[in-house]
C-alpha cells in the first residue's frame, strides 16, 4: 500500500512537472511535506542540498531519497518508476508524432501560458527554502516571524552568496560547499 | 547505422556516464548531450538536437530524462528510448540510495549539521538567484499577459496556497485560450485587409 502511494506520489510529480530542474521542486514539497509527511521541512532542504552537489535530476533524487526512508530500496525503485512513467509514455507519443510530422506549433499556447506560473511556483517553493535558512526555529515562516526569529548570520551568509552569485557568476558548487565550510568554522567559534 | 549488441551498450554507457557525471540537473547535462550526440558520435545533427530539447523542456518530467527518450527513439525506436532511460536513471538512484544511508546515520552529527546549516544558506542563495533570472527573463518578453500570469499565480501559490498542478492546468488551458485567440484575431485582420 506504501509503495503504490510512493508511486501515485512520484507520477504526479513527473506528470506535472514542465519545465525541469526547479519546476519539480514546488511539486515534490507539496506531495511529501504537505500530502503525506514523509519529510520534514529541514530534511527537504538537506535533499535540496545533497541534489545539488550529486548527478541527476532533482525529481529523481527526491524520489530516491524519499522512497528510500519510507520504504527502504523497492520504495527507491518504485519512486523512481514512478517519476519517469508519465515522461515515458508521454515523450514516447510526442516523438512519435514529431519524427511523424516534425511540426508541433499547436501546443505554444499551453506552453506560454504556462511558463510565468512555472516562475510564480519556483519563486513560492523558494521563498519556504529562504524561510528555513534565515529563521532560527523551523516553524517560523514570512506570514509570522519576529525580528528576533532572524539569524542574522545566516542572512549575511545568504545575501553573501547571492551576490558572489549574481555579481561573479560564481559556480553554485563553489558556493555550496564554501557555505559548508563557513557553516563548520561558525558553528565551532 | 548497424544496431547490434555494440550499439546498445554504446548507447546505455553513453546516456549512464552522462548522467553519473553531471552535476546540476537538466540546464547543465543537455549541453553535454549535444556535445556527446551532436559532435562526438555524430548520431544526431545539430538542428535536430535543438527540436529535440525544445520538445523535452516542453514534456512533463526531467530534462535529462526527455532528452534521452527522444535521442533513444530517433536511434532505435521505442528499445533504444527505454535503454537510454534506464542508462540515465540509474545513476541517481544509485548515488542518491548510498548517500540516503549515511544521511540517517549521520544527522545526529555536529559537523555534518554545521555544514547543512551553512549550505541552507548557500541553496536559498542559489534560489533565489535562479528565481531572479528567471523574472528578468519573464519581465524582458514585455509580454503584458505572461507578466500578469505571474503576478496572479504568485498570490495564488504564496497567499491562497492553491495546489500547484491545478495552477499548472489552469494556465495551460488559459495559455491555449487566450493566445490561440491572438492568432485567431490575427488571421482575422488579414483576411479583412485582403479584402480592402
Amino acid at each position: 500500500m506504501i509503495l503504490f502511494q510512493i508511486f501515485i506520489s512520484f507520477f504526479l510529480i513527473g506528470l506535472f512537472s514542465i519545465g525541469g530542474g526547479y519546476a519539480a521542486l514546488p511539486l515534490i514539497e507539496h506531495q511529501v511535506i504537505e500530502v503525506h509527511n514523509w519529510l520534514s521541512l529541514l530534511e527537504f532542504a538537506d535533499l535540496l542540498t545533497i541534489s545539488q552537489m550529486t548527478p541527476g535530476p532533482i525529481a529523481l533524487n527526491a524520489a530516491t531519497f524519499v522512497g528510500t526512508k519510507v520504504a527502504g530500496l523497492p520504495g527507491a525503485i518504485i519512486a523512481t518508476l514512478g517519476c519517469i512513467t508519465p515522461s515515458c509514455i508521454i515523450v514516447l507519443v510526442l516523438s512519435y508524432f514529431y519524427f511523424k510530422y516534425k511540426n508541433l506549433n499547436s501546443i505554444q499556447g499551453i506552453l506560454k501560458g504556462i511558463r510565468p506560473a512555472v516562475v510564480s511556483l519556483i519563486a513560492s517553493a523558494g521563498l519556504s527554502i529562504l524561510a528555513l535558512a534565515i529563521f532560527k526555529n523551523e516553524n517560523v515562516t514570512f506570514f509570522n516571524f519576529k525580528l528576533n526569529d532572524i539569524n542574522n548570520v545566516s542572512v549575511i551568509l545568504t545575501l553573501v552568496s547571492l551576490f558572489f552569485l549574481r555579481k561573479f557568476k560564481a559556480d553554485p558548487m563553489h558556493i555550496i560547499v564554501v557555505t559548508g565550510i563557513a557553516g563548520i568554522i561558525i558553528k565551532s567559534i | 547505422m548497424e544496431k547490434d549488441l555494440k550499439f546498445y551498450l554504446k548507447l546505455f554507457s553513453s546516456t549512464f556516464t552522462l548522467s553519473a557525471f553531471t552535476i546540476g540537473g537538466g540546464y547543465v547535462i543537455v549541453p553535454l548531450m549535444r556535445k556527446k550526440f551532436v559532435e562526438e558520435l555524430k548520431w544526431v545533427d545539430e538542428e535536430e538536437m535543438l527540436n529535440l530539447v525544445a520538445i523535452s523542456q516542453s514534456a512533463p518530467g526531467p530534462i535529462a530524462i526527455n532528452t534521452s527518450i527522444m535521442v533513444g527513439y530517433k536511434l532505435a525506436g521505442v528499445a533504444g528510448a527505454l535503454l537510454s532511460t534506464l542508462g540515465t536513471s540509474l545513476p541517481p538512484l544509485i548515488i542518491i540510495s548510498i548517500i540516503s544511508m549515511f544521511y540517517e546515520t549521520f544527522k545526529s552529527n555536529f559537523i555534518i549539521n554545521a555544514i547543512l546549516w551553512g549550505m541552507r544558506a548557500g541553496i536559498a542563495a542559489v534560489i533565489l538567484d535562479v528565481i531572479i533570472k528567471m523574472v528578468k527573463d519573464i519581465l524582458k518578453t514585455k509580454n503584458k499577459m505572461s507578466i500578469l500570469i505571474m503576478v496572479v499565480t504568485f498570490i495564488a501559490a504564496v497567499f491562497l496556497d492553491i495546489n500547484a498542478a491545478l495552477i499548472i492546468i489552469a494556465s495551460g488551458i488559459f495559455g491555449a485560450c487566450y493566445y490561440s485567440n491572438i492568432k485567431w484575431f490575427k488571421l482575422h485582420n488579414k483576411n479583412k485587409e485582403q479584402l480592402k
